[in-house]
């Protein structure tokens, strides 16, 4: 490698931003060289989306300088960060479903759409990342939403690109592809900041490394020198915590989908085919796959959010329950319990408090009722219970569930449902946005009722949490649902190219 | 019939239809800004109200007709402010729009119960200016959504503010103007019905308009051209009332006039049945405040 | 500058605050519409909002006036906690008048004590099955609540224009356009000889009771409470939304149509053209300055109510146009609404604090 210049294309110094109730960014500084990829490293919540923001425009810092290429800047408005050569690609889109590529390409860019189409050709062709201009974007797979993002970047000839946490879209062979391109553009003197908690990524991609905890730099490093263990030190201060499975015989059918095919509600959803899937008591089974798959669909399905067309389309315990409710999936007899991917709104009420929250779902299984009426004491006693068996921190069971953390919450609706003693167990995301301890406890308890025998299901798009937790793995691609494998004879590359939707077993003959 | 009949039936429906079409395009324009503004009645009640005013004190009906369209731009951007500044409910802000311009109107009109104005001439095929305007203005609002940029805009901050902030347009300032114009077009309208319809001011006068034209919207699908089609179909239905009496109907009077409201009921059901139609046309952030918090 | 900023909880006390605030500001707005109509502000202000209850009949036409606010507002928050936008409580009132004073025409020489009670049954029924229409075409086919419960607002004025103008006319009434007057056995009972106010006050106020206990104790009224508040989470539970929709309907046009049959059984004792001079649409404005709640509804009726007296007697007294009233109730919920704002943001001066003030601030 050259030796870095005299000029750093971006430099951060003391920038710091305040939310109502948190410090998001305390004091950050950070330099990054032409041509260097440059990972921001950290675990959910320790600042690195504000921080990004806060360069890119979106959000102004309370206090520090940012300087770009030896020039003090006040980064006022993203058409300003693009004027300056900075692009960006979101982790969740920045983009509109019902605009064709070329439109959404066209508004941020600030040009006519004509000779626009044979631009977007000439750079995707040119970066390996293939796009048709005409299509509407709400027919693309997150994987092509993520090339029309990248590709608007490029147009403008970025000389700083921000990618924040790029590779939770796509399968493992397209993370190389992903890589490749970036490398090519940083060999053309494009700087890019790598936002990502996941440490062999980093150490694969990046250059230099800067770590930050709870809002604060707490290291730099050049990761390809680093162990991930040194890595995670630097993350959160510890150990990376580890949880085991120990081998157990699965016990008697609980949860079975046979052959379920199932159109969305969502106009731009996807429709599941022919899912099968059989879960037995005292096992967990994962379904890896990457969100817009047909995982909302699935769960909606399972928890009778949604109905099925025939009644025995579901069994649960051996019941046909495909034409029940929620309220019925979850009553005595079946025992389901559910924790949803979305918290805020579907898993708790924002401005309701926790106790409330508590008898949201636990109201006849906890025996929390009195004929019509709502037994106060029994809903806080129960609230107290969940409280305090799942270390949910917070002062009391009065508090909203909007003023908790996500994490927090997370723990304090998996303390819910499995307080509740289900028999099947379904949870989606468990440890989406969760920092890493909370992410723990959360996995233990799975494992915990799994080990009580409990039939557990878990849907995550965290390839290393379902190697970490389950006995079995199945990939939910395009919707359609790929055969469960054992977890042990399931390798990476596998599951990889089955989230592509190529399901056969080339390397292992497991039957499901 | 006789072809004098017909035209002056295909007229009548012209004049019908005319103050529909131009509260719903107006409204069409604030709703694919992804904001929902339930007021159009109450706005169209303060147009109406303030142009006969104007006329009977200046007896210029352009300055009549501006003047309407002034205050159904003032009503509006108190509603806008409301709901774009201090991120009221937009239900709520509506509701309360329409309640206060009934009462703002009645207020104001108390003077001008009874009086009497000379009409807006027609001008061009007997058709008035303000008719051939609401043409004008329902393909220039085509071009405007299909084919310019900044329609292209408009429909981008409908579907998703924040994406639209983060790309670095002005979401509220965009959703302004989308919203002064539903005011503008909701007043003209009104202006319409009290000084080319019936060139006199009683309270309430609308009947109701305001949310048939709300409901044109839905029909419409959100598309301009579709609202030609939806007023033309109402404009005619209130002359077949007028009519039917002339040509012997023997059906009470009241009956006839519940059928704008029967038919909107029906339309409503008619295009909602599937509730994909609503989903896939309906601008995705309609209703829903955006606050950038910066 | 100032700068909004998110709470981290809503403001329990600017929830409260707000309705008062509001209250407060439409009273300085009218301060300065009296002294721009060239009133002296003062006596206008006596003559609005004081002189209407200096008499006992004063006092009786204000709870007179605030019976049928309150009773459509408590079906109507109930509606509005569940996010079901009921606005056509005015269609459901004048079909409680329609089903309730058909009631007691059809039994005009009946003088049991069945009738009564029978006429209120009635009237209850016939909002029900006014605002069954939009419930059923919502569930079934997805139209939306508002503008159907809306239309049918017209609907039902014009279908009772057309039963006082044709066969519910009296016959000895000189062609106008009203029904016989009811007979005293259709007549509610009033509470005192010098008030106008009937039993239906008494009924009302059990009924704030009622649906406090609904709202606060009971699993249903929770429910409703939720699918309001976080559909999703709604969903999540299993309480369905159908069933919500239903409820939250039938409650609240059974409530717009007890008051609509209290009102011709009561003040008017007969069917006219006009049973409500928007009652329905004052009860929207009631049942949001109420907080949505039972107790809050009942002190908002009585504000209400007070502006439609004052209005009477600002007319009478200074000749200012009666109208007056329908724009103070219009300020009132415009005031409710900016005011809502400071229970989930809060002011805050954008300067650029420096670091160490912050680590200070959060310690």
């Amino acid at each position: 490698m050259n030796a870095p210049p005299p000029v750093a294309r971006l430099s951060l110094r003391g920038i710091s931003k305040r939310y109502p109730s948190v410090i998001a960014n305390d004091a950050i500084d950070l330099d990054i060289a032409p041509g260097e990829i440059h990972a921001v490293l950290g675990e959910n919540g320790a600042g690195k989306s504000t921080l990004m923001k806060i360069i890119y425009g979106v959000t102004r810092p309370d206090a520090g300088e940012i300087v770009w290429e030896g020039r003090k800047v006040a980064i006022s408005s993203p058409s300003m960060a693009r004027e300056l050569g900075i692009g960006m690609v979101f982790q969740h889109f920045s983009l509109f479903e019902t605009l064709t590529v070329a439109e959404n390409i066209a508004l941020s860019i600030d040009r006519p759409q004509a000779g626009l189409h044979d631009e977007i050709r000439a750079v995707s062709t040119r970066y390996g990342l293939p796009l048709d201009p005409a299509r509407l974007v709400h027919s693309l797979s997150v994987g092509e939403r993520q090339r029309v993002e990248i590709v608007r970047c490029l147009l403008q000839k970025p000389r700083l690109l921000i990618m924040d946490e790029p590779t939770s879209v796509l399968t493992p062979q397209a993370v190389q592809q992903l890589f490749a391109t970036l490398r090519r553009l940083a060999g053309e003197g494009c700087s890019i900041l790598y936002i990502s908690h996941k440490l062999d990524e980093i150490r694969e991609l990046c250059e230099r490394a800067t770590v930050l905890r709870g809002g604060r730099v707490s290291g730099e490093a050049d990761p390809r020198l680093e162990s991930n263990d040194s890595l995670a030190r630097m993350m959160i201060g510890g150990e990376l915590p580890a949880c085991s499975l120990a081998p157990q015989a699965a016990g008697e059918l609980r949860l079975a989908l046979d052959g379920l095919s199932l159109a969305s509600d969502d106009p731009f959803g996807t429709a599941l085919h022919n899912v099968s899937l059989a879960v037995h008591g005292g096992e967990i089974v994962g379904i890896a796959g990457i969100s817009g798959n047909g995982q909302q669909e699935l769960l909606a399905a399972l928890s009778g959010e949604k109905k099925l067309a025939r009644a025995d389309g579901l069994l649960l315990r051996g019941v046909a329950a495909g034409k029940l409710g929620p309220g019925a999936r979850r009553a005595l007899g079946l025992g389901l319990g559910f924790v949803p991917e979305e918290r805020l709104g579907r898993g708790a009420v924002p401005e309701m408090s926790l106790a409330d929250n508590a008898l949201l779902t636990g109201a006849t299984r906890a025996g929390l009722l009195k004929g019509p009426w709502i037994q106060r004491g029994k809903v806080r006693e129960f609230a107290r219970e969940v409280i305090a068996r799942f270390k949910v921190k917070t002062p009391d069971e009065d508090a909203l569930a909007q003023s908790l953390s996500g994490g927090n919450l997370q723990k304090f609706i998996i303390g819910r449902e499995v307080m509740l003693a289900p028999e099947v167990m379904v949870v989606a995301q468990p440890t989406w946005g969760v920092d890493v301890g909370a992410a723990m406890l959360i996995r233990n308890a799975l494992i915990e009722m799994r080990n009580r025998g409990v039939a557990v299901l878990v849907i995550s798009e965290e390839l290393d949490e379902l190697f970490m937790i389950c006995d079995r793995i199945a990939v939910l691609a395009d919707g359609r649902l790929s055969p469960a494998i054992a977890t042990a004879h399931a390798s990476v590359e596998l599951i990889g190219r089955w989230m592509s939707g190529d399901f056969s077993e080339k390397d292992s003959h497991v039957p499901a | 019939m006789n072809e004098g009949l017909i035209l002056a039936l295909l007229l009548s429906t012209a004049s019908a239809a005319t103050p529909l079409m131009l509260a719903a395009l107006g409204e069409l324009v604030t709703e694919r800004s992804g904001v929902l503004n339930l007021g159009v009645e109450g706005m169209m009640l303060v147009g109406a109200v303030a142009a006969f005013a104007t006329m009977s004190h200046s007896g210029s009906p352009l300055l009549a007709f501006g003047v309407a369209m002034l205050s159904g731009c003032a009503l509006s951007l108190l509603f806008g402010v409301l709901t774009l500044h201090l991120m009221t409910n937009q239900v709520a802000t509506g509701l309360a729009l329409t309640l206060f311009g009934v009462g703002l109107a009645a207020f104001v009109g108390q003077p001008y119960v009874g009086g009497v104005v000379k009409g807006v001439e027609p001008f061009l095929f007997g058709l008035d200016p303000v008719t051939l305007l609401a043409f004008v203005l329902c393909g220039s609002l085509w071009w405007f959504l299909n084919r310019s940029r900044a329609g292209l805009l408009l429909r981008a901050v409908g579907e998703k503010p924040a994406v639209a902030d983060a790309i670095g347009y002005p979401v509220r300032r965009i959703r302004y103007l989308a919203v002064l114009f539903g005011g503008a077009m909701a007043g003209l309208g009104g202006a319409f019905l009290s000084l080319v319809n019936t060139p006199m001011w009683v309270e309430g006068m609308t009947a109701g308009r305001g949310w048939i034209a709300l409901a044109l919207v839905v029909f419409a699908t959100w598309r301009p051209e579709r609202v030609l089609l939806g007023a033309w179909l109402f404009g005619g239905m209130t002359v077949l009332q007028f009519h039917a009496q002339a040509l012997g109907l023997a059906i009470p009077s009241e009956f006839l006039s519940m059928l704008p409201y029967l038919a909107t009921i029906a339309v409503l059901v008619l295009i909602c049945r599937n509730p994909r139609t609503i989903l896939l046309n309906q601008p995705l952030s309609l209703g829903k405040s955006y606050h950038p918090d910066r | 500058m100032f700068q909004l900023e998110t709470r981290p909880v809503p403001s329990a006390s600017m929830r409260l605050l707000s309705p008062l605030i509001a209250a407060l500001l439409m009273l300085a707005s009218g301060f300065v519409l009296f002294t721009l109509l060239g009133q002296p502000a003062l006596k206008a202000f006596y003559v609005f909002f004081v002189q209407p209850l200096t008499t006992l009949y004063g006092v009786g036409e204000w709870l007179l006036k605030a019976t049928p606010l309150l009773l459509c507002a408590l079906g109507l928050l109930i509606a509005y906690r569940a996010n079901v936008w009921n606005i056509g409580a005015e269609g459901q009132l004048v079909m409680g008048a329609i089903a309730g004073g058909g009631v007691a025409l059809a039994f005009p020489d009946v003088s049991g004590s069945w009738l009564l009670p029978a006429m209120l049954l009635a009237g209850v029924a016939g909002g029900m099955a006014w605002a069954a229409l939009p419930a059923l075409l919502r569930t079934r086919f997805h139209t939306n609540e508002i503008l159907v419960s809306l239309m049918l607002v017209y609907v039902a004025a014009l279908g009772l224009r057309f039963l006082v103008n044709g066969p519910w006319r009296d016959p000895e009434g000189f062609n106008f356009p009203q029904s016989r007057m009811f007979h005293e056995a259709a007549i509610l009972p009033l509470l005192h000889p010098e008030m106008r106010v009937t039993l239906a006050g008494v009924l009302a106020l059990v009924l704030v009771g009622l649906i406090w206990l609904f709202l606060s104790k009971s699993w249903l009224g929770f429910r409703l409470t939720v699918a309001g508040q976080a559909p999703a989470a709604a969903r999540y539970a299993g309480f369905g939304e159908k069933r919500n929709v239903w409820i939250a309907m039938l409650i609240s046009g059974g409530f717009a149509g007890l008051a609509g049959v209290a009102e011709v059984a009561g003040p008017l004792g007969q069917l006219q053209p006009s049973v409500s001079p928007g009652y329905g649409f004052a009860a929207i404005i009631v049942a949001f300055v109420g907080r949505l709640n039972p107790l809050g509804a009942l002190l908002a009726s009585l504000l209400m109510s007070l502006l439609y007296l004052g209005g009477e007697t600002a007319q009478m007294e200074l000749g200012l146009p009666a109208a007056i009233t329908g724009l103070f109730q219009g300020l009132l919920l415009f005031y409710l609404l900016a005011a809502d704002l400071f229970i989930h943001y809060r002011v805050r001066r954008s300067v650029r604090a420096p670091v160490a003030v912050l680590k200070e601030a959060t310690r």
